[in-house]
């Protein structure tokens, strides 16, 4: 081992924390641009759509029950449940798929 | 004092909304844990990792270049394209907090940005109340960190089936979030399931199929928001 640990867990963390805090203590005023301020609209639901499917599909033991817990969660979600609900609901709807299936 | 009661208020209900993303955290940083001890991290090593780090993507990716001995220049590389979506994030919630808002709670909103966080904290109406989010990480950041420990000194100690069930309480929550914002707004329901149909299809794709699922989202994330922002820019106040 010609490296430190201590020196990757370093660099791995200034960087991290830098991305994180450097827009928000810069970025001070409103952004006014039309375009950029869409767009920085949009970010946030794109991303969780893009982290959730297909993820969601490959995080259990069997892409069914994968799908059972996004269709779930989804039309729990519709109706308005919490998030707490809504996460727990997944789960459940898992570990019952997997009872059936497995 | 009122103001004190609504802070402490803000607080809990940031906690409530924590504690599944902290069960899910446990779960993940427990196999996160696995290959940190793997690369040859110590338990203590792992917790700090996870405690300053707090990234699912940009662990994995860390801890592998540290198993292969790798040049410090890659770590910083790797850790900037794992995490870079953070950068968007804090853009995001920067357009969220009071012009006001003090350069403490800017960098203490900052540290805590999570894919989790970040998803309750733009769920929230408003602008953003920092105490809202020091409750969720008072009860997110440790489960991560400490489940890291576990990982790497316990290996494989749940069941599998609890492993499997615990794996989409964060999805679930993702969706908990997107969904009742798209129930109300046509083109953001559009937009999201395009997102959804672009993300499944870019899987299974060449090329793009072959990137880690932390590049793909970046790639996805800026052209869809990028191709929804000049189609269908939104005219109101960025809520």
């Amino acid at each position: 081992m010609n490296h430190d640990i201590w020196v990757y867990i370093f660099l791995m963390g200034l960087v991290t924390v830098l991305i994180r805090i450097l827009p928000l203590t810069l970025i001070r005023g409103e952004i006014k641009h039309p375009f950029i301020r869409s767009f920085l609209h949009y970010v946030p639901y794109v991303t969780l759509a893009v982290m959730t499917v297909p993820g969601i599909f490959y995080a259990t033991r069997s892409v069914a029950s994968g799908v059972a817990a996004f269709l779930a969660a989804s039309v729990l979600a519709f109706f308005g449940g919490s998030l707490f609900k809504v996460a727990a609901a997944a789960c459940a709807v898992v570990f019952i798929t997997e009872a059936i299936l497995l | 004092m009122e103001l004190l009661n609504n802070r402490s208020k803000v607080f809990f209900a940031g906690m409530r909304d924590g504690v599944p993303i902290a069960l899910g955290y446990l779960v993940v940083s427990f196999t996160l844990g696995i290959i940190a001890r793997e690369a040859g991290l110590s338990s203590f090593q792992g917790a700090v990792a996870s405690f300053i780090n707090l990234a699912s993507a940009g662990e994995y990716a860390g801890f592998l270049t540290i198993k292969a001995d790798a040049p410090y220049l890659e770590i910083i590389i790797i850790t900037i394209v794992a995490n870079i979506r953070y950068l968007l994030m804090s853009c995001v919630l920067s357009q969220r907090f009071s012009p006001k808002t003090s350069l403490w709670h800017r960098l203490g909103v900052g540290f805590g940005i999570t894919d989790e966080i970040f998803g309750i904290t733009i769920g929230r109406r408003g602008a953003i109340n920092p105490y809202y989010n020091y409750g969720a990480m008072a009860v997110a950041v440790p489960a991560w960190s400490i489940g890291t420990a576990i990982g790497i000194d316990m290996g494989n100690i749940l069941p599998e089936y609890a492993v499997s069930a615990l794996g989409v309480a964060l999805y679930g929550m993702f969706l908990a979030v997107i969904v009742p914002p798209a129930r109300d707004n046509k083109i953001l329901e559009k937009v999201i399931i395009v997102s959804f149909v672009a993300s499944l299809s870019a899987s299974v794709l060449p090329w793009i199929g072959d990137m880690s699922a932390g590049s793909r989202t970046i790639v996805l994330t800026l052209a869809i928001s990028v191709a929804a922002a000049y189609l269908c820019p939104v005219k109101e106040k960025v809520k």
